[in-house]
């Protein structure tokens, strides 16, 4: 069938993973009992706005639903666009389901609308030991995550990254390439 | 149950069928006037196929090095490399390599035989005159070439041309060389081979004329499919229309000598060079008309306008 799609030139947008998202739970748990690496509390879902009246209704809705949500949770909620032109939906809560369910609802809306091919990546932020701030990104086409730890001037702190694969590995499905773990300079997470 | 808000293009498809449909059924009827007319057809077969292996697995390197493209680091283009980062994570597909070519002639074009050897080019003059959200639409088009495999798909579709125009050649030579003594090997008397030779010539010819309007023809629909993906990719149809608008307006205003130098590259570029007042059918060209790009992306702007 693939091989058919690209003889035909016409690829179908990709559509996305949402469950192993809440593998992120248990992740967690893991990183703190190992290593000490604690949740800071902040997570955001980014994806690729498209254009027309169609997603101006998905976003309305999301926007809604994401009020509601946060009301009942205690959390807040934040909407910035990069300058790639991405949408980040920023959420702060301390506690990691709430993260979690918080983000699905932000993919399910927007499936839901068929926008799922517009979903990029979701992002959770700890801290290591030391302070030192990584992210944990979870790639929608994918399923799968990746550790992402920002040195200042556009660094990667390659060996930290390591370190936080080798103890999810049981526990998540990591990203096999390493060519896919991009970087996400300057996201909008402390 | 996940859902798009893009229905297939039947009709796009179907088209390119047809047309892959006749190259295949030209290519069985050259080959039946082959064996019919007792050419050493494994002589001929290995050369062209030579050629092709050669195009196949060194088109990276050719279109790269005679557009003087440079492969960049994410640390020499930190703005490219996320942009084709993000987009490669969106559509879940290896990351390309990426390049930069010193020319002032603003155009994008992908290479390869398959993503795990994509290349992805931009000259200098798309980086300076695109808004990034311009350029990340064009880049999204080369993506989606890289997606289709279309280095493949045309350097086999075209593998038949070649065929032809060689057998032109070689005929043409024997032709000239004593009545083609090699050719004919039960063709004995010299003035039967003769008119084998003009036969193998005219009907070479002709196949090659075909099999050229043909895979022009392809190539055309490729670019359109490469447009609808791109612009599904990025969810931003319009903007994919508005780098093509500016593209093909700056085009006009590039002095000629450059774009002249840069002809022979136009099957793999985002907007055809050509040189002003270089009149051609529409019947060879590698892409379609402006208008009928513009059109579809307005169709699929008009399709995400609708409510859910």
């Amino acid at each position: 069938m693939k091989f058919l799609d690209a003889l035909l030139g016409r690829s179908k947008p990709k559509q996305p993973k949402l469950d192993a998202l809440f593998g992120m739970t248990g992740a967690a748990i893991t990183l703190e009992a190992a290593a000490g690496m604690r949740p800071t509390g902040q997570a955001a879902v980014c994806f690729k706005p498209a254009s027309g009246q169609g997603f101006a209704a998905a976003a309305e809705e999301l926007h809604d639903l994401l009020e509601l949500a946060v009301k009942e949770a205690g959390s807040t909620v934040s909407v910035t666009d990069d300058r790639y032109g991405y949408r980040w939906v920023v959420l702060t809560d301390p506690e990691m389901e709430d993260l979690v369910t918080s983000a699905h609802l932000v993919n399910s809306t927007l499936e839901q609308y068929g926008f799922g091919p517009q979903l990029l990546c979701s992002v959770f932020a700890f801290s290591a030991s030391g302070g030192q701030r990584f992210h944990l990104v979870y790639l929608y086409k994918r399923g799968t995550f990746y550790p992402f730890a920002p040195l200042g001037g556009e660094r990667r702190d390659n060996e930290l990254e390591l370190r936080v694969k080798a103890i999810l590995e049981g526990d998540l499905p990591i990203e096999p390439e390493l060519g896919r773990w991009f970087a996400l300079w300057g996201l909008p997470l402390g | 149950m996940a859902r798009t808000r893009f229905p297939a293009d039947a009709g796009l498809a179907s088209r390119m069928v047809l047309t892959m449909f006749l190259l295949g059924l030209l290519y069985v009827v050259f080959v039946g006037v082959l064996v019919a007319l007792k050419i050493p057809l494994i002589l001929v077969l290995l050369i062209a196929g030579g050629f092709l292996f050669f195009q196949y697995f060194f088109s990276d390197r050719i279109a790269l090095s005679s557009m003087r493209g440079r492969e960049v680091t994410p640390e020499q283009a930190p703005e490219l490399h996320q942009m084709v980062d993000r987009l490669c994570a969106l559509a879940d597909m290896p990351k390309p390599r990426v390049a930069v070519s010193d020319s002032d002639l603003p155009n994008a074009f992908a290479t390869g035989r398959n993503q795990q050897h994509a290349v992805v080019c931009v000259t200098s003059g798309i980086l300076r005159r695109l808004s990034a959200p311009e350029l990340e639409a064009v880049l999204s088009h080369e993506l989606s070439h890289v997606a289709h495999r279309d280095v493949a798909v045309m350097t086999i579709a075209s593998f038949l041309g070649i065929l032809a125009g060689f057998v032109v050649r070689s005929s043409i030579y024997a032709g000239a060389y004593g009545g083609g003594g090699g050719w004919g090997r039960s063709n004995d008397r010299d003035n039967n081979a003769g008119a084998v030779i003009l036969l193998v010539v005219l009907a070479s010819a002709v196949v090659y004329a075909f099999s050229f309007l043909l895979t022009r023809l392809l190539s055309r629909y490729r670019e359109l499919s490469a447009d609808r993906a791109g612009a599904i990719l990025i969810g931003r149809p319009s903007l994919l229309a508005a780098a093509l608008v500016k593209i093909t307006g700056e085009m006009a205003r590039i002095p000629t000598r450059d774009l002249r130098a840069a002809e022979p590259l136009n099957a793999f570029f985002l907007v055809p060079a050509l040189a002003p007042g270089f009149s051609f059918s529409s019947l060879f060209a590698t892409h379609p008309p402006l208008e009928r790009r513009l059109e579809q992306l307005a169709q699929l702007e008009a399709q995400l306008g609708r409510p859910a």
